[in-house]
């Protein structure tokens, strides 16, 4: 189990990060600031925040409550746009970029898993698939995903009729189920017991070995961490450190 | 089928009950519209179709007796069309076994040809054949009160012999749609007979051989009215010529127009307002509707849909709820116009029914509420749009709660924490709270105005008949008679009292503007009928100048007390006066101007005559006075009170009722609709907070009491400024439907303000109830795991 802040490493420049881990960056993001007015409150979620991920990698995002760290993957996702600063993803300047460009992007690139699921109520897990893949460029069958994740048997179920961790699993069906080529899980086990929630990370380990999808995941949760390549840690809107693990822990040695 | 669409069939299904009340408002909205405008269309169709097809009369001339010869002359006067002269006589009638006066009208027809103008639709039987004088048709509306029908006899008083008459057919006549017996205000049907008998016959009964007394004619297209109604009267003058006049002061014709007018001032006024109530409410409803999807919208922008696939899908979700109650409303607005218009039709006895509902109608009512449906969508939908996807699947940011007035007022002390809650929430959005309080105000307004013409029809009938017309009995002679007729009927055994007065036809004259009515001598001791002032307190004819009803002294005429009017009198010497105006009374049935009797009588300078009486009689001797009346050759037309107040509510207020049901039944739809609507979207606004309270251990009444405290609160607050709103859109109403034949007055009871209340509030408890129980039933757990 790794400290919450154990590699205070933010000061390195990200062209040598780059160079040393020899992958390529999809995200490349640079000083990215955001302040937002929550009812009478100005609240500094992002203060200069530089981050890439790599493809290929599996990225977990440590951070307390407040931290930014969902603030962080939403202007990642296309989700929400930054007050300052720019994002990078492959070619794309997402920060520039038009609301039918940022739609096309979260249509074709991105794969999101939120921490309440954001299933689709009136929709079997079936459907809740197929509503992403029927508008997909090159997806897998819902059956496919839906098998991915273990969840086979209870295709036909509503979200009502299913637990937390097997919402959850719907959810991660229907992010991965386009073929992302980056997955982004905002607390995907935040709502969901140790048991579970390890079935749930099975299944995201199990995505991005297998297709090799970027994943990043945010938690606050340090035990996680050890299933990632790369952590880092936020605090109080900026990037406080980062840790490279050796191995990757297997999520099923992961407990909380 | 897509995902998105098992989605929106799904959630439609889910929301049936709300979509259902949602529906319900649009059919209403719809329904209102169609029943109001079709009617109107159907009934102004059916009239001109009527009018074309038996060639009703443009022009019509009464006057005392001219040659057959003279008639030639009238066609020649340039713009006459055809014309065709006529013998017409008020006789009594009298019909075996029935014991009350019967006034009869007989009007000659054609020997040898059917008549030019004003032509019969047979109903029953054949016309009267030339060869046989005593045979007569009569009309639908006499035959069906009466029961009679060809074969049958009646009897007929006909210059004082009393002879047979042979009814052969029953018929009916574009002149004769409305019937109404002098000195009644409404048709009697048993009581007034219109009856067609052949030329030869009638002439030589009423000693009319080869001459007439009516005249009646069509103009070419294109001709003036009123130059040859001038050299009309001056041809006719010689021979005792009434005033020719056109189809605007025709009685059947004035009367059913003004009907109409009532209707159109009906269907432009409830129509309107109900449809822009359906509009409000759908734009309020879909408002909040999509407000609530705020985070499924930002999922599926999260997931790479585009505002336009997603606007489609809550439109279409909109579009479906609002085509479906406009279905349902136009259906229903199609089956109730054409009753209410088969309703409308039976009344006037059109011999047919022609049916319209025209297009633009019905497109007006589809688009009205559906362009109102997809603005609130639109409207909610860019406002979610507007967010990012992150900021449109967070909960919505608290809102800025501040102490409410009360509080601040008073202190804390003075409510319990729930109470605060409420007071809070409304005031924290008091555009929100100031919108539901608006539409049930809205509700309870129209449910009010549908009892409020109850109400004013009642008021309406109640002051002209006890403050005013207080006689049982009103006599018309047929001649001018002398003051002793009125000792002569005073002495009638039976008859308590007798007043007699004089009626004189004229036409009221005040700068470019005329109305032709008549003026009344009353005595100043008057007590039977009387003249009431504008507050209702009774007032004497004065001794000089002249008193108009208020309504023919401000609207028609625009004169104020001490102006000058001039009078043309239509009989007699005709002669012109100069009559100062001395005031105005009140008068919510019928127009007149009044005089002392002496007054009048001096300036018409034929000495102390009469016209007719109003008699009070003991009811035990009524079947003796009216046997006594009837068997008087002088005695013209015998009008009963309880006669006339019985058949205004037997056929008149029928069909003002039938469309007050409607009305009032559609208006208690909408404003449950409206109250509902509201409840079930505080509802799934406000269940995550109250499911927290009850984590924090408030019980379910508490809970339910902070929900259903605001609704109730909302609900009565709207009922209030409702009574307010009833009464403008009751006094909108009234003002419309005014016209020269009555005057709707502002009277709403206490039970009309009780009754609008009580669906109002009763809407307001069947909703507290569905959401009580929703409440109880409210899954913790369930709830606060969900991010809305």
């Amino acid at each position: 189990m790794s400290t919450e802040h154990g590699n205070p490493g933010q000061e390195d420049a990200p062209e040598d990060r780059d160079e040393e881990s020899g992958g390529q960056a999809i995200f490349v993001a640079r000083g990215l600031t955001k302040v937002y007015r929550v009812g009478e409150v100005e609240v500094h979620a992002l203060r200069g925040v530089d981050v890439e991920l790599y493809k290929g990698e599996f990225m977990v995002l440590l951070g307390a409550s407040g931290s930014g760290k969902s603030t962080l993957l939403n202007i990642l996702g296309g989700l929400d746009t930054p007050t300052d600063g720019t994002v990078r993803f492959d070619d794309i300047d997402l920060t520039g970029a038009s609301e039918s460009e940022l739609t096309e992007y979260r249509r074709h690139a991105v794969g999101f898993v939120f921490q309440f699921y954001n299933l689709i109520p009136s929709l079997t897990a079936r459907e809740n698939v197929s509503i992403v893949t029927e508008i997909a460029r090159n997806p897998m069958t819902p059956e496919e995903a839906l098998e991915m994740v273990n969840l086979g048997p209870r295709m036909d179920h509503f979200p009502a009729q299913l637990s937390g961790g097997e919402q959850q699993r719907v959810a991660i069906a229907r992010a991965i189920a386009k073929r992302p080529e980056v997955l982004l899980c905002d607390e995907p086990t935040g709502a969901l017991d140790s048991k579970t929630g390890v079935h749930v990370l099975e299944a995201l380990a199990r995505v991005n070995e297998e297709y090799g999808t970027a994943t990043a995941v945010i938690t606050h949760n340090a035990s996680i961490a050890d299933m990632a390549d790369r952590v880092l840690f936020m605090s109080d809107g900026r990037i406080s450190g980062e840790r490279r693990n050796e191995t990757r822990k297997p999520p099923s040695e992961i407990s909380w | 089928m897509r995902a998105l669409d098992r989605k929106r069939w799904r959630e439609l299904w889910q929301m049936r009950s709300q979509a259902a009340a949602i529906a319900m408002i649009i059919a209403s909205g719809v329904a209102t519209y169609i029943i109001s405008l079709s009617t109107l269309d159907s009934l102004t169709l059916t009239q001109s179709n009527y009018y074309q097809a038996y060639r009703f009369a443009e022009v019509f001339a009464g006057l005392k007796r001219a040659p057959l010869s003279l008639a030639e002359r009238v066609r020649d006067i340039e713009g006459v069309r055809e014309a065709e002269a006529r013998v017409k006589a008020q006789i009594n009638v009298e019909v075996p076994g029935f014991g009350d006066p019967v006034t009869g009208l007989l009007v000659s027809l054609p020997d040898d040809r059917v008549p030019l103008l004003n032509q019969l639709h047979q109903v029953r039987g054949r016309t009267p054949a030339s060869d046989r004088p005593w045979e007569v048709v009569i009309n639908e509306a006499f035959a069906d009160a009466q029961d009679l029908a060809p074969g049958d006899t009646i009897i007929g008083i006909i210059n004082g012999r009393r002879e047979d008459l042979a009814i052969v057919g029953v018929a009916l006549s574009p002149e004769f749609i409305y019937q109404i017996r002098p000195g009644d205000i409404f048709p009697d049907y048993e009581r007034y007979a219109i009856m067609w008998m052949g030329y030869r016959g009638l002439s030589v009964a009423y000693d009319m051989d080869g001459a007439f007394n009516d005249l009646v004619l069509t103009l070419e297209p294109g001709a003036r009215a009123e130059a040859v109604i001038e050299r009309l009267d001056a041809l006719l003058e010689p021979y005792g010529g009434q005033g020719a006049y056109t189809r605007e002061d025709q009685l059947s014709h004035r009367y059913i127009t003004q009907e109409i007018v009532s209707l159109e001032a009906m269907a432009k006024i409830f129509p309107v307002i109900f449809l822009a109530f359906a509009a409000f409410l759908i734009n309020f409803v879909t408002n909040r509707l999509i407000r609530a999807e705020r985070d499924q919208i930002g999922v599926l922008k999260a997931f790479g849909y585009d505002n336009l696939t997603v606007g489609l899908h809550y439109v279409s979700v909109i579009l479906i709820i609002v085509l479906a109650g406009a279905v349902v409303g136009i259906g229903f607005g199609a089956w109730a116009a054409r009753g209410l218009t088969g309703i409308y039709i039976e009344f006037f006895r059109f011999p047919r029914l022609d049916y319209v509902l025209r297009a633009d109608v019905l497109l007006t009512g589809v688009l009205v509420t559906l362009g109102a449906g997809l603005a609130g969508t639109l409207h909610a939908f860019h406002s979610a749009v507007r967010l990012s996807p992150a900021e449109a699947m967070r909960p919505d940011t608290p809102l800025v709660y501040r102490q409410s007035l009360v509080e601040r007022l008073f202190g804390h002390a003075f409510l319990d924490q729930p109470s605060r809650m409420i007071l809070r929430h409304i005031g924290r959005a008091p555009l929100k709270s100031a919108l539901t309080v608006l539409g049930v105000a809205l509700s309870t307004g129209l449910v009010m105005s549908g009892n409020f013409q109850e109400d004013a029809v009642d008021y309406m009938m109640w002051s002209h008949f006890n403050l005013a017309a207080r006689e049982d009995v009103t006599v018309t002679f047929n001649e001018l008679a002398g003051n002793e007729a009125e000792y002569e009927l005073a002495a009638l055994p039976g008859v308590l009292q007798a007043e007699g007065m004089r009626a004189v036809p004229v036409r009221f004259r005040y700068g470019n503007r005329s109305y032709r009515s008549a003026i009344q001598g009353f005595r100043p001791d008057a007590e039977l009928h009387r003249l009431v002032d504008t507050s209702l307190q009774p007032v004497p004819p004065p001794p000089e100048g002249l008193l108009l009803t208020s309504y023919l002294g401000e609207e028609i005429l625009g004169v104020r007390p001490g102006d000058t009017v001039t009078v043309e009198v239509l009989t007699g010497r005709r002669p012109v006066i100069d009559l100062p105006v001395a005031g105005f009374v009140e008068e919510y049935i019928g127009i007149s101007g009044y005089m002392e009797l002496a007054t009048l009588n001096r300036l018409m300078r034929d000495g102390h005559v009469l016209t007719g009486s109003f008699l009070a009689i003991d009811p035990a001797d009524q079947a003796r006075v009216f046997d006594e009346l009837m068997r008087r050759p002088g005695v013209g037309a015998i009008a009963q009170r309880s006669q006339s107040i019985a058949s205004f509510y037997e056929s008149f207020a029928e069909t003002i009722l039938v469309f007050t049901f409607v009305n009032t039944l559609l208006a208690a739809t909408i404003a449950f609709g409206a109250v509902y609507n509201s409840a079930r979207i505080a509802l799934a606004e406000r269940s995550r907070e109250l499911a927290s309270l009850r984590v924090l251990g408030f019980t379910r009444a508490e809970i339910a009491y902070i929900l259903i405290g605001e609704l109730m609160l909302l609900v009565i607050v709207g009922v209030g400024f409702g009574f307010l709103v009833g009464r403008g859109i009751c006094a909108l109403f009234a003002e419309a439907i005014s016209s020269d034949i009555y005057r709707v007055p502002l009277v709403l009871e206490p039970s009309t303000y009780a009754f609008g209340a009580a669906v109002v509030l009763g809407s307001g408890l069947i909703s507290s109830a569905v959401i009580k129980r929703r409440l109880d039933t409210l899954d913790l757990v369930a709830v606060l795991k969900t991010t809305e």
